[in-house]
């Protein structure tokens, strides 16, 4: 196992240093694997990894110098997927998951990188908290972690965390995710802070005095219920906040999860005007309606929530048009107690990583929504442009970080089989098309479907 | 032979003999009006009580002859034991509730209860419950058409139209015109 | 051999255990709970109502209790409190010598803001065959039923349904105006806070299901704009249209935190614009009833002396609230297997 290598403060792409214990010396071939990744569809060919890297492809190598030969196949195999919006509960919220079982459900939906939100108890506001998560993980097998740091101490809103020494302790990105920044005056601040550092400050964009209460979106069916509801004004409002201070400012500022038709006019609006933000989408808002809310089942209840009909189809339609910038899952485990309260009481979020990719495939792709160099594109390139990081590539030199999957393959959800604690998720049962089988980082196989001995700790 | 029609609900049974042709049941009619009247020494403070379905069209018309026979007709009720049946849980079937109507105090009355068939006794004794949740009658006496045997309960008949030994797959049916159109007493077999 | 008797009408065969042909036991589709009255045919709401009828004759008699339910276990949770509702409860159940527990929201039993399955999973073991729940969250009902094999009555969930409510409002509607048409072509109107009233919701939906037709009215905050789109629902900001000609005027709870939240301005407002009052009546039917689900405010939404006055049903409304849940109980428990 190689020793751990000293992180650099560079504006490069992290991985290029980050040491994990998933660097390995061996050699891998993929045998027959059909490669596809943000540069074009390559067709079939051999692919050699070494040393944690791309070697190279078709190249002659003897087969005694290969240390392990994986049959791809002709499946697809790309680079693994980055997710800009996980909420791994740790430290502090163990019970819903931690960085073991986080990462290795990272792993097992295809991911190869994410980003951790720092919502967690305590709130990820001090360097110190910084560097342990960016040590565990190096430690952790999984996806590689990369942590979020709070914009405001303990989340509360009132004072800037020190952003400076948040990056030089491995921070990537600041986001008070889970709670709105409501004071517009600390907001432009921390705008302001985060450009001249070149950090990505994420928000989640909902006005809270709209909000209130709600615990679904207000429309016709939250009426019908009788349920506090959570108008898409919130949301477009707040974003038109956001977005005018990172226009006044000159911040990167990536708007997450953005849930609503409103929300997502005045996002594009933003940008056409030149205002430098981001804009993310989940893969529930892009298939799932608030109509699901009718079931209460409080696995459903997310925030923002899940909105109409209407707002999924325009959400879609700026998908497909190159409007927003990545898929980001905002997973976000919770125990099973804690879904089986009430509508009111029940927290938000959704159990995600280890469908989203199956999920889009079958309901985009295959129905004819979407073309599958778009989704990679959300899910690779696109998360990676908006971090800065270089473009996730098959090309000879990049990072092992590979997944392959399994474009015709169809199984059912099956929350008990998931590496994530969360195993309630409100797929449970669909049929889905399109799964990883196998999730490589830095040339160590952290993820293979077939291996049942693989079971997550708890 | 014209064979009788079949429920169509219910095809599983068939036809065994006619016990009591209408005019052997009005003819029992007769006999037990008179015998209500013998046992109570004439007819006041009487009343009569019909256990429903059947029972109800039996105590009107023992109430008709009564009036015929003594000049006063006493009154009438019609009580519905649903709720007082002890197979509520365990029955298939839910049972269409109906309302009770006893106009009358059944208080320091003599009643006459008046059913189709007495068979283990249970009907009877929700009957006599419901009565009694009524207020406190002098006295309750109980006139059936059939006693068809098979008693679970030490229940008995105060005045029987005719006895009928019968077996435990047999079904005695009384059919009256009031709800079936015609007088008949008839025994059928369960397939 | 004896003759073979002239062809009659087909009886149905009795049931095992009785001993007479019952005429008229259909095999009726088992309702298991009652939620709401989403999956309740017309005709099923109707024998409800019937049924109502007979629990309301056992409750003149001199022993107003009949064993059609002993043995059973009804349990009341009420995660929001509701003294009322829940001795209501409670004696339509006794009244049908059931066995009664009662779990009042703050006992240890009842936690808000625990796992509902938990919750459950504890209770359980005490076998209710029927729970009644009322909670401050809508769908709460729904979840229960997923976790347990008793039948579970909807006393109230959030500002989604209050099924019984709306049952003894009908029952009582039918009194007055007679028999099992007494709906159809008829008119009731609901005054008030629309918005926040599961009594609204509840009586929208059995109403309209029963074939009367429905005006809302209130201020616009208060009263959702979809509901126009219901069939058989008229939606105005005008006391007076939607008084015109009603056979019921049935006025909501106007509770003070409306006005702390800026959805009405002062009640003094709403009660210029809002309150029932003899004067508006006149608009309405001639034999024209008063409704209120309870507890009333005088002089807010009712003017005193209307709430006192002959058109006034809101007591009977209260003493129907027992043979209605009688029936539901009955209706729900009975023919288990």
């Amino acid at each position: 196992m190689s020793s751990m290598q000293q992180r650099s403060t560079s504006d490069t792409d992290p991985r290029l240093n980050q040491a994990t214990t998933a660097r390995s010396s061996a050699r891998t071939v993929f045998r027959n694997a059909h490669l596809v990744d943000g540069t074009g569809d390559h067709g079939v060919h051999d692919l050699y990894v070494k040393d944690g890297r791309i070697e190279g492809w078709d190249l002659t190598v003897d087969s005694s110098a290969i240390d392990h030969e994986i049959d791809a196949q002709d499946r697809l195999l790309t680079p693994a997927f980055v997710d800009l919006h996980v909420h791994l509960r740790d430290p502090g919220q163990e019970q819903k998951e931690d960085l073991a079982s986080g990462l290795a459900a990272s792993a097992a939906g295809g991911f190869g990188t994410v980003i951790s939100m720092a919502n967690t108890d305590p709130v990820v506001d001090e360097p110190g908290l910084v560097a342990d998560l960016v040590r565990r993980g190096a430690r952790t097998p999984g996806a590689r972690l990369h942590p979020a740091a709070a914009l405001s101490h303990g989340l509360k809103g009132d004072a800037l965390t020190d952003f400076a020494a948040l990056k030089e302790a491995g921070a990537v990105m600041i986001t008070d995710d889970g709670i709105p920044v409501a004071d517009s005056h600390l907001m432009r601040r921390a705008c302001e802070y985060a450009a001249e550092l070149g950090l990505v400050i994420q928000t989640h964009s909902e006005e809270p005095a709209l909000r209130a209460d709600g615990v679904m979106n207000e429309g016709a069916v939250s009426r019908k219920l009788g349920l506090p509801g959570n108008p898409d004004t919130a949301e477009a409002l707040m974003i038109f906040r956001d977005g005018e201070l990172a226009h006044m400012t000159g911040a990167r500022v990536h708007i997450a999860h953005v849930s609503s038709k409103r929300g997502m006019e005045v996002a594009e609006w933003l940008k056409a005007n030149g205002a430098p933000i981001t804009i993310e989408v989940t893969p529930h808002h892009l298939t799932l309606t608030d109509d699901s809310l009718t079931s209460f089942d409080p696995l459903f209840k997310v925030a923002p929530p899940l909105r109409t009909t209407d707002d999924v189809a325009y959400l879609r339609d700026a998908v497909r048009r190159g409007v927003v910038d990545n898929i980001g899952t905002d997973h976000a485990p919770h125990t099973r107690a804690e879904k089986e309260r009430d509508m009111l009481n029940a927290p938000f979020g959704i159990s995600n990583i280890e469908v989203c990719f199956p999920l889009l495939y079958t309901e985009l792709v295959l129905k004819g929504e979407l073309e599958l160099t778009n989704l990679l594109h959300l899910l690779q390139a696109g998360p990676a442009a908006v971090m800065g990081w270089t473009a996730p590539s098959l090309a000879p030199g990049a990072p092992a970080d590979l997944t392959l999957l399994d474009l015709e393959h169809s199984a059912p959800v099956k929350g008990v089989d998931f590496r994530s604690k969360a195993k309630w998720t409100p797929w449970e049962g669909q049929s889905l098309q399109g799964w990883p089988v196998l999730t490589m980082v830095g040339g160590r196989v952290e993820f293979d479907r077939s291996d049942l001995a693989q079971a997550v700790s708890i | 032979m014209k064979v009788p029609n079949i429920p169509a609900d219910h095809p599983n049974m068939t036809f065994k003999a006619s016990l009591m042709s209408a005019t052997e049941l009005d003819r029992a009619l007769k006999r037990i009006a008179h015998e209500i009247v013998e046992r109570n020494k004439g007819a006041s403070n009487l009343a009569l009580v019909g256990v429903h379905t059947r029972g109800v069209p039996v105590a009107e018309r023992l109430a008709d002859l009564l009036h015929k026979f003594e000049g006063t007709r006493p009154p009438v009720g019609k009580l519905d034991i649903t709720l007082y049946r002890d197979d509520l849980t365990e029955i298939a079937l839910q049972p269409i509730v109906r309302r009770t109507e006893v106009d009358f105090d059944v208080h320091g009355m003599r009643i006459v209860l008046c059913d189709d068939v007495l068979f283990t006794g249970r009907t009877t004794r929700a009957a006599l419950d419901a009565l009694i949740d009524m207020g406190r009658p002098a006295s309750i006496q109980y006139a059936v058409i059939v006693d068809r045997g098979h008693r679970e309960l030490p229940i008995r008949a105060d005045y029987v139209g005719k006895n009928v030994p019968t077996s435990a797959s047999e079904i005695v049916l009384v059919k009256l015109n009031e709800i079936d159109g015609s007088d008949a007493v008839e025994l059928w077999e369960r397939d | 051999m004896a003759a073979v008797p002239a062809a009659s009408r087909p009886i149905t065969i009795p049931n095992p255990v009785s001993e007479t042909p019952r005429e008229g036991s259909p095999r009726r589709g088992r309702k298991q709970h009652l939620l709401d009255f989403a999956d309740w045919t017309k005709d099923e709401v109707l024998a409800l109502l019937d049924t109502s009828d007979v629990m309301a004759q056992v409750l003149t008699r001199t022993i107003k209790k009949v064993p059609a339910l002993q043995g059973l276990t009804v349990a009341t949770l009420f995660f929001e409190d509701s003294t009322r509702t829940r001795l209501s409860f409670d004696r339509a159940a006794r009244a049908q010598s059931a066995d009664v527990m009662s779990f009042a929201a703050g006992g240890s039993s009842l936690t808000k803001g625990e796992s509902l399955r938990d919750t459950l999973r504890t209770l359980d073991q005490l076998q209710a065959d029927l729970y009644v729940v009322r909670h401050p969250a809508a769908g709460v009902p729904y979840q229960l039923a997923r976790w347990t094999n008793a039948a579970i009555v909807n006393a109230g969930d959030g500002r989604r349904a209050h099924p019984t409510q709306a049952l003894l409002d009908a029952y009582t509607f039918r009194n007055r105006f007679g028999g099992n048409g007494a709906f159809e072509g008829k008119r009731l109107a609901i005054v008030g806070d629309i918005d926040h009233s599961r009594v609204a919701r509840s009586n929208i939906e059995l109403f309209t299901k029963l074939g009367a037709e429905v005006a809302l009215t209130g201020p616009t905050t208060l009263v959702p704009r979809e509901f126009a789109d219901l069939p058989g629902v008229t939606v105005t900001n005008r006391l007076e249209e939607a008084v015109e000609g009603a056979h019921a005027v049935m006025a909501l709870r106007m509770q003070s935190e409306r006005m702390t939240r800026g959805l009405i301005p002062s009640f003094a407002e709403y009660v210029a614009r809002y309150q029932l009052t003899s004067e508006v009546m006149k608009l309405a039917h001639q034999d024209a009833i008063v409704m209120h689900p309870g507890p009333l405010v005088r002089d807010l939404e009712i003017a005193s002396d209307l709430a006192d006055g002959e058109r006034s049903v809101i007591e009977q409304q209260v003493a129907n609230g027992v043979p209605t849940r009688m029936a539901v109980l009955y209706t729900l428990l009975v023919g288990q297997k």
